[in-house]
């Protein structure tokens, strides 16, 4: 299939598995929910400005992806489908709020410095992102790999984010002083601005990797390359939405067919008239 | 004490405006913000949510705490928002069509929105008394529409630009996004000198 991107989230999932060591390194580069999928952005920007918070959060994160997965996993058969995402919400959250209680009784520093952030991690796109398309469609073992393999994906991102933030930003690395003492840092790799900056430099980076070992690599925000209906694809449900909304101002020009087409016409030869 | 309230209103436009200063709402911020008729029903959708689900989950915070259980905060407070979310589009595209048309449609994509839940926890967070927090949530989602405006019309010049291939989607749109962040930073520290709040 030329048209597929490469990285095709959709297409990964449906392909046969052959060995559970799969599950769990498909996360890390391929699929990286960070850098490939475009996925849970808000944290990713928000408190990568120490190696320390990035860590902690993304530990907290990869916590919640494996024991998300195999509650999902395990209940899959029991979960009506008309109610999983209420019922994949309530499991993740309760998962956010127990790895929340630990943090805050054992780590406090870490929780003041993610701040709003950790409670956050029950809407990130990667965790329900996971649960809807894998874990509620594979076993329990392979769900947990994969939980595992997506969290030290986005970890490592993280990580990396982070270093180049706090090193430019502030010349430390992990609280220890690095870049020699003359090192003047550059404040606004630690703004929002150079959050922002630093990811699009970091996948554009990625992307000049792959693409030199031959791999063709697509990272338009939420894919739609393939033109199928796909549950990742930002894109394709803002067509749908876009589609919707055209399809209610036909049927409603239909409905008010005769009256609207006599007082347009009588509009256009006033307007012709005065012109 | 108008004051007050003006600088809550304008801090969470402005100052602490939510998507490019606190980072909440980044995902639908880069996937709808393509074109100008989409980016304002967006904004607006959000904006609503985020005053509906404030005015709901501030009594609840109160009542949870009173029977001791603050601690399923999150559990409760995202379950409302789904809840609500769900209930609001039923509402909606039942008695007002005209208004589901430019909004409507985009509230599924609202339900797991960093910046509802976001700013739930965040009116909790700072202490506001009710008004205050409705006062914030129509700020941070007047904030959220005005970035999704601004961002739609650099994104089109961004289009018809010519970047490196590896940069060309999604990096060069965070880079853009940067910049926008940093004229906001322009911003800081103006909102309380002039309300002097």
């Amino acid at each position: 299939m030329s048209n597929v991107s490469e990285n095709c989230p959709k297409e990964a999932v449906e392909r046969p598995r052959s060995a559970n060591a799969l599950a769990f390194t498909r996360g890390l580069l391929d699929e990286n929910p960070v850098l490939r999928q475009a996925l849970g952005m808000c944290s990713t920007l928000a408190i990568t400005t120490a190696v320390a918070n990035g860590i902690g959060m993304g530990l907290a994160t990869t916590f919640v992806l494996v024991c998300s997965g195999v509650a999902v996993s395990a209940l899959r058969k029991v979960i009506p489908d008309s109610v999983r995402i209420p019922a994949f919400i309530t499991i993740i959250a309760s998962f956010v709020t127990i790895v929340m209680m630990i943090i805050q009784a054992y780590l406090p520093a870490l929780d003041e410095a993610l701040g709003i952030y950790l409670p956050l991690i029950v809407v990130n796109c990667i965790v329900l992102g996971r649960a809807e398309a894998f874990a509620s469609k594979h076993g329990v073992v392979e769900s947990a790999l994969d939980g595992l393999g997506m969290g030290v994906g986005y970890t490592i991102a993280l990580v990396v984010m982070c270093a180049i933030r706090e090193l430019l930003g502030a010349g430390t690395l992990l609280g220890f002083q690095v870049m020699p003492a003359a090192f003047q840092p550059i404040l606004i790799m630690v703004t929002p601005a150079g959050g922002f900056a630093t990811l699009g430099g970091i996948i554009g980076t990625t992307v000049w990797i792959q693409n030199r070992r031959g791999h063709a690599v697509d990272t338009s925000a939420g894919c739609g390359t393939c033109g199928e209906p796909c549950e990742f694809s930002t894109a394709q449900k803002l067509e749908e939405i876009e589609q919707a909304v055209i399809d209610a101002r036909i049927a409603a020009d239909e409905q008010t067919d005769g009256t609207a087409q006599t007082d347009a016409s009588r509009q256009g030869d006033q307007k012709g008239r005065e012109a | 004490m108008m004051a007050q309230y003006a600088s809550i209103l304008f801090g969470m436009i402005i100052a602490n405006n939510f998507v490019l200063v606190k980072f909440l709402g980044i995902c639908p911020f880069l996937g709808v913000s393509k074109r100008l008729d989409s980016s304002v029903g967006m904004g607006l959708a959000v904006t609503l949510v985020m005053v509906l689900a404030t005015a709901a989950t501030w009594p609840l915070q109160r009542l949870l705490e009173l029977c001791g259980i603050g601690y399923l905060q999150t559990i409760v407070f995202i379950l409302v928002i789904a809840i609500l979310v769900q209930l609001l589009e039923m509402v909606i595209k039942r008695f007002m069509p005209p208004l589901y048309e430019s909004l409507g449609v985009y509230l599924p994509l609202i339900t797991t929105n960093c910046a509802v839940l976001g700013v739930c926890i965040l009116v909790i967070q700072n202490g506001y008394t009710y008004l205050q927090s409705l006062v914030a949530a129509l700020g941070g989602g007047l904030g959220f529409l005005l970035a999704m405006v601004l961002f739609s019309g650099v994104r089109q010049r961004v289009e018809e630009a010519n970047p490196p291939a590896c940069f060309r989607g999604l990096p060069i749109t965070l880079v853009s996004a940067a910049i926008v962040s940093l004229s906001f930073m322009g911003f800081s520290g103006v909102i309380e000198h002039l309300f002097g709040a």
